[in-house]
């Protein structure tokens, strides 16, 4: 294990002054099973990190520790330290709410809420009080639609329910809703396994612009997905990071034997 | 021989005779399958050898028991007019109605186990011989289910081979079976609708009644006189003490739906829901007496403090003994569970992924659940609310002993006021004759009030229908 994660830590990892998020031994227990063992990575600003691994290897769980997210099951129990701008998100004195105004999150099945497209944007707006007027709301829900590239095919149907739209625009809807809280970090938990290609492609170019201003972090299946959006890339296994570095090392010469298999197909 | 079979019960003939039917064709059909040689070596046949039993079993038991059923529906009355037109002429003289008593003491006679002759001789005679024409007919019965039955068994077999379909024709017999289920619920809705309606027609034809729009419109009721029939009374008390029980149910049965769903731990959880749920178990005759008991004194009491205040006047509440409040408060604890039930089934319905939306832009769970949970789970608890007033509308124990008899139209909660199901126990307990205006709008009422629990209960499912969200 040790050694593991020595060889993971290889002489491209993302250097001190550019880390965003920096996880240190992480272990994260759902009752008596443990989920993450040990976990450290250092997680690059304005850069795409991505999470790869086979199903239930704890890229999920692991994702969810940066927005404290586990606190919302029930017997989970997170240990370790996740130091983000230099204090530790876990600290028991951190609102875990405040917390998730700077982590934005979106989820694997697009899950727009039961209100008007405008409502959607302008609900985290509202709740944390970011707006001071009418035009302030309107102004945030228009720049967040317009940085999810969703502005053009809904402004003139802000009223109609979030749920009327197609699978892509939804997912595009939650990402500006995201957004729109003003993020610092935005964490998409497979955010196209729900969606067809062109979505897919449309999402995923979003992702590389949002790269400019935001510390993002995806986890997804596809490996293709991985490669072309992520700067570095995470290999999880059974609950263990067997192996981080950039992207591209990691698809064209990775150390570990157990991520050549998987990027080539071999078992997960 | 006939005068056993005209005393056995018939139940124990019909499955004792459909058993052993259904049992032997099952058998004869599975093994002829079995044993039936196979063509060539590579043929299968169609349907495994139960099927063909299965099929065997339907053609022999399902004619059968058809030739049952219309004997039950049917033989009562041929067995009646038999008996009647064998009875001498001076009975027969009698009185339509003397005569039907007659006939149904002696129906009565033979059907007991055991009959004592009474020392009558006519009377004995005649029971005797309806034994025996029971029997005959029953003889008769059997015969032809038999033959129903065997001739089912010929078809049957005749069509059985490898490639016959039993398997597809068991199917369509467990639909049938299942349909028919079905059907029996709807039709007897279908008869008690029709009853009502029936009854309700016989009403307005009757006389003294007050017509359609006196009945609906009539500010005066005093049906047990036979005098006026005017219903509003009664349906503002009804209102008001739904109203009342709503203001207690809805809050507390959602707000506890709400804590039950969101905030409690699975293990209290699994403390306070059946608890909550053996509130709805409690014999409704219970919570009346609590209600005229204990609630309706402290309303009383309640309502002249009230009175002694000061700054109000000596009558502003009547302070009656027993009171719409009480009942409304009780009946509102009665249907908490079916509010909180029905209400934590929606919210639970609610998907995870919704919530999680909420909770990762950094809403507090209370954000949650009043921006995002509540939404989406209205058309369900409004549809819930609504199956919660037409339980309130209908409920019938609580009322009748703790709300009072007096039909008068009063906005004062504390004073006592009737309502339809009040007065519907009222018309149909005791002495009464089946034909007069009295009873009849008992029916009239039953009828209205299913009317408007039927129109709660549709809007209900309306909503639900039309504002269900799609979450897949």
């Amino acid at each position: 294990m040790l050694d593991k994660t020595e060889t993971s830590q290889p002489e491209s990892a993302p250097s001190d002054k550019d880390t965003k998020i920096d996880c240190r031994h992480i272990d994260v227990f759902y009752g008596e099973k443990q989920a993450i063992f040990d976990i450290s990575m250092p997680i690059r600003d304005r850069s795409v990190t991505a999470f790869i691994g086979p199903s239930g290897c704890g890229k999920s769980t692991f994702l969810r520790c940066m927005n404290r997210m586990n606190d919302t099951i029930d017997g989970a129990r997170v240990e370790g330290e996740i130091i983000m701008d230099g204090a530790d998100i876990n600290d028991p004195t951190v609102d875990p709410v405040l917390l998730r105004s700077r982590v934005g999150m979106v989820f694997q099945k697009p899950n727009p809420f039961p209100k008007s497209i405008f409502d959607n944007i302008a609900y985290g707006a509202r709740i944390h009080g970011l707006a001071s007027s009418k035009s302030d709301l309107e102004n945030i829900v228009e720049t967040s639609l317009v940085r999810a590239g969703l502005w053009d095919e809904v402004k003139d149907r802000l009223a109609s329910p979030g749920t009327g739209l197609s699978g892509g625009q939804q997912q595009r809807l939650c990402i500006a809703r995201a957004i729109a809280v003003n993020p610092e970090v935005i964490l998409m938990d497979e955010p196209c396994s729900a969606l067809d290609p062109i979505a897919t492609a449309r999402i995923e170019e979003l992702i590389d612009e949002l790269r400019e201003q935001y510390c993002l972090v995806i986890v997804t299946h596809s490996m293709q997905q991985a490669a072309r959006v992520s700067q570095n890339t995470a290999f999880f296994h059974l609950g263990k990071l067997i192996e981080m570095g950039e992207t591209e090392m990691m698809f064209t010469n990775p150390s570990n034997q157990r991520t050549q298999d998987y990027i080539t197909g071999r078992f997960g | 021989m006939l005068q056993t079979l005209g005393h056995i019960q018939i139940g124990w003939l019909l499955i004792a005779s459909l058993a052993v039917t259904g049992f032997v064709s099952f058998y004869v059909g599975r093994t002829s399958m079995a044993r039936a040689p196979a063509s060539g070596p590579l043929e299968r046949s169609h349907s495994q050898p139960n099927y063909h039993g299965y099929f065997m079993a339907m053609c022999a038991a399902v004619p059968a028991a058809l030739i049952f059923i219309l004997y039950l529906v049917l033989s009562g009355g041929f067995i009646r007019s038999q008996l009647v037109s064998e009875l001498p002429d001076y009975v027969r003289s009698l009185g339509a109605l003397e005569l039907d008593q007659y006939v149904d003491r002696l129906f009565e006679h033979a059907a007991m186990r055991d009959p004592q002759p009474t020392g009558n001789d006519l009377f004995d005679a005649a029971s005797s011989r309806l034994t025996e024409l029971r029997g005959q007919s029953r003889l008769l019965m059997l015969i032809l289910a038999l033959g129903a039955g065997l001739a089912g068994f010929v078809y049957g077999l005749r069509k059985l081979n490898r490639q016959f379909r039993a398997r597809d024709y068991v199917e369509m017999g467990i639909v049938g079976v299942l349909f028919l289920c079905a059907a029996i619920a709807i039709l007897t809705t279908l008869g008690i609708i029709l009853s009502l309606i029936f009854e309700t027609i016989r009403f307005f034809n009757s006389e003294g009644s007050p017509g359609l729009f006196g009945f609906l419109f009539g500010t005066e009721w005093n049906a047990q006189t036979g005098e006026d029939f005017g219903t509003v009374p009664l349906f503002l008390g009804t209102l008001l003490i739904a109203l009342l029980a709503m203001c207690v149910a809805a809050p507390i049965g959602l707000f506890s739906a709400i804590y039950l769903s969101e905030y409690a731990s699975p293990t209290l959880r699994a403390w306070i829901k059946p608890i909550l749920e053996l509130l709805a178990g409690i014999p409704t005759v219970v919570y009346g007496f609590f209600a005229a008991m204990v609630v309706a004194p402290a309303v009383r009491s309640g309502a002249q403090w009230i009175n002694s205040l000061p700054f109000t006047s000596d009558t502003l509440l009547s302070a009656q003994p027993q009171s719409a409040l009480a009942a409304g408060l009780v009946m509102g604890i009665m249907i908490i569970p079916f509010v909180s039930s029905l209400s934590d089934d929606v919210i639970n319905a609610v998907p995870q992924t919704l919530r999680n939306g909420a909770l990762a832009m950094g809403a507090t769970p209370s954000e949650t659940v009043r921006n995002v949970v509540l939404p989406a789970a209205l058309p369900g608890i409004i549809a819930a609310l609504l199956l919660a007033v037409s339980r309130a509308i209908g409920e019938t124990m609580i009322v009748v002993m703790a709300a009072g008899q007096r039909a008068q139209i009063t906005a004062d909660p504390t004073s006592d006021l009737t309502t339809i199901t009040v007065q519907i126990v009222a018309l149909l307990t005791g002495d009464t004759e089946f034909d007069s205006a009295k009873t009849l709008s008992a029916f009239a009422l039953g009828f209205v009030l299913f009317s408007v629990t039927l129109i709660f209960n549709l809007i209900a499912l309306r909503v639900v229908q039309r504002y269900r969200e799609k979450y897949d």
